[in-house]
């Protein structure tokens, strides 16, 4: 990985990437993101809540490349020179974990690599310490129909993480998943993100997900799609098991729950 | 025999203990038993069947002749039969061969391109609407060599599925892979190679199966079209030739041919879709109870 000249307050304080005041309206007249502007910093875990229809994988889609701004920006303040090449250090872990099914789980975590021309060998290294990062490493030559939902999941994280992505990108990765294993999955993307100082920009519908991940919770609210509130989540870093049932997690769960009912009232208020 | 054994030691069998290994193998034997004993049991009941009802009533052998009769046919009749059936073998195996070349060709560009597909594909439709036996004439009008024309003939028949099923299976590539592959900037190539291709192949291999099948067909129906002409003669022309002379065993012996055509193709098609797609597609993975 490259780094670029400046100094490292600098860096830390210009975000990685930015959404000025970007808007999606769709051909149909759809409104699903109207004015919205963000600042990610790198280093942050950021999750973009809301009910369904507030736009929040709009917006993911959009810092993805995945998806043009119909007005406004997205924007890469850190590294204006290589904007064209950004796209190359984003990843994105979709809800589903769509996997190739015709490929074993080395060669789907290897697949980031092999569209950059990375021949299977040149990767092998690449591709096993992907797998050991999410304890998938016995499981490089099976097939993913023989895994596990949450292995999948695990799977689908690996080839996320092969590229060494700068930006982390997640579209409610565990909304499918049972209880445990999402609690067990949770942590897991935590200490990725410690460990490697990875930034994160995580999609959920889960007010309990959102607080015990992130650093920042931006509340959205539907029709159209935009941002009601952007709360800022103290608490312990490394977060703690013991995180999940303190009083002072209790309270911002019940803080966000609460800016949320809003964005749902304002519904209510607009009919 | 005919319906296909789906053998898959699954992977995770390795992981049971001995014992249920061997039950598992114990119920996959007993299956596969059935699949082959309980149709051969049918078979064998209705051809002694058969032999019964021709012996008991006197059946004279021009209205129908008895199973034994037929085979004793084929026995004596064998050495203008085998080449007949060799005929008819390469006119079936060819015709299959130029339909997946232009099948899998069309499809591919169809996918690329939607002009070429939404200018293209009327025709092709038409081509498989209109029944072979009306065209054939005409073809056979039109192209000197017997060969040439009967092998357009089935090559018609037995395109279409191989078109269609490339299309809608190139189309089939999941949405998200599409996006992930969107997202690294893969090349068209790329893209193709390792997304598209692999993605169509189940819907392909299925199109074969149904191909297989109607390339038979295709070189019988143009065989009958065009008559006994030309040096060489197929299976379609022997049983025509049988009806002129009223030589009925001889008609069933060469049926009886054209029939185990049909099966070795279906049989091969389905080992061929099997061995490809046996450890990764529903459809030809064995589930565990």
């Amino acid at each position: 990985m490259q780094s670029t000249s400046a100094p490292a307050g600098a860096e830390a304080s210009t975000p990685l990437i930015r959404l000025a005041r970007a808007s999606k309206r769709y051909s149909n007249g759809t409104v699903a993101l109207r004015d919205m502007s963000l600042d990610v910093r790198r280093g942050e875990f950021v999750s973009l809540l809301g009910p369904s229809g507030c736009g929040k994988s709009t917006a993911l889609r959009m810092m993805a490349g995945l998806l043009e701004p119909s007005a406004g920006a997205i924007e890469w303040p850190a590294d204006e020179k290589r904007a064209s090449e950004h796209t190359r250090d984003v990843s994105f872990v979709f809800q589903e974990p769509t996997l190739m099914p015709w490929a074993t789980v080395f060669d789907n975590v290897h697949l980031p690599l092999r569209i950059a021309g990375v021949s299977r060998a040149r990767a092998d290294a690449d591709v096993r310490a992907a797998l050991a990062l999410v304890g998938l490493s016995r499981f490089a030559d099976v097939y993913p129909r023989e895994l596990s939902g949450g292995m999948k999941m695990r799977a689908s994280i690996a080839r996320a993480m092969v590229t060494r992505p700068r930006l982390l990108l997640m579209d409610e990765p565990f909304a499918a998943l049972d209880e445990m294993t999402r609690a067990k999955l949770n942590d897991d993307v935590l200490r990725l993100w410690r460990e490697l100082g990875l930034t994160v920009v995580f999609v959920t519908h889960n007010v309990w997900e959102a607080v015990y991940l992130s650093t920042r919770v931006v509340v959205m609210a539907a029709r159209p799609g935009r941002v009601v509130e952007d709360i800022a989540i103290d608490g312990p870093q490394p977060r703690l098991e013991s995180f999940r049932t303190s009083p002072a997690y209790a309270q911002v769960c019940v803080r966000v729950s609460e800016s949320l009912k809003h964005t749902l009232s304002d519904v209510g208020a607009d009919h | 025999m005919l319906a296909p054994t789906i053998e898959r030691a699954g992977r995770d069998a390795a992981v049971d203990d001995d014992d249920a290994g061997r039950r598992e193998r114990t119920r996959a034997r007993r299956e596969r038993m059935l699949s082959i004993g309980a149709p051969l049991l049918v078979l064998v009941v209705a051809l002694g069947g058969w032999e019964l009802f021709v012996r008991l009533n006197a059946i004279p052998s021009y209205i129908l002749p008895a199973p034994s009769l037929v085979l004793q046919t084929l026995w004596t009749k064998w050495p203008s039969l085998q080449s007949s059936l060799l005929f008819t073998v390469k006119l079936t195996l060819w015709a299959l061969l130029l339909a997946i070349v232009g099948g899998v060709a069309l499809g591919t560009l169809f996918a690329l391109s939607r002009t070429v597909e939404v200018s293209l594909f009327p025709y092709a439709v038409i081509l498989q609407v209109t029944p072979i036996i009306a065209i054939a004439p005409l073809i056979m009008i039109y192209v000197d060599s017997v060969m040439g024309a009967l092998l357009i003939c089935a090559w018609i028949v037995a395109f279409f599925p191989i078109l269609s099923s490339t299309v809608i299976g190139l189309r089939s590539a999941d949405h998200n892979l599409r996006d992930l592959f969107t997202l690294y900037q893969a090349s068209s190539w790329q893209r193709f190679r390792l997304l598209l291709a692999p993605s169509a192949l189940p819907y392909f291999l299925s199109g074969l199966k149904v191909a297989g099948g109607l390339a038979l067909i295709g070189a019988v129906v143009a065989e009958f079209v065009a008559g006994a002409a030309g040096k060489e003669t197929g299976l379609a022309s022997r049983i025509f030739e049988a009806s002129f002379r009223s030589d009925v065993p001889l008609m069933f012996a060469a049926l009886l041919l054209v029939s185990l055509c049909g099966i070795v193709i279906f049989l091969v098609t389905s080992w061929v879709s099997r061995k490809v797609l046996g450890h990764w597609h529903e459809s030809e993975l064995k589930r565990e109870r």
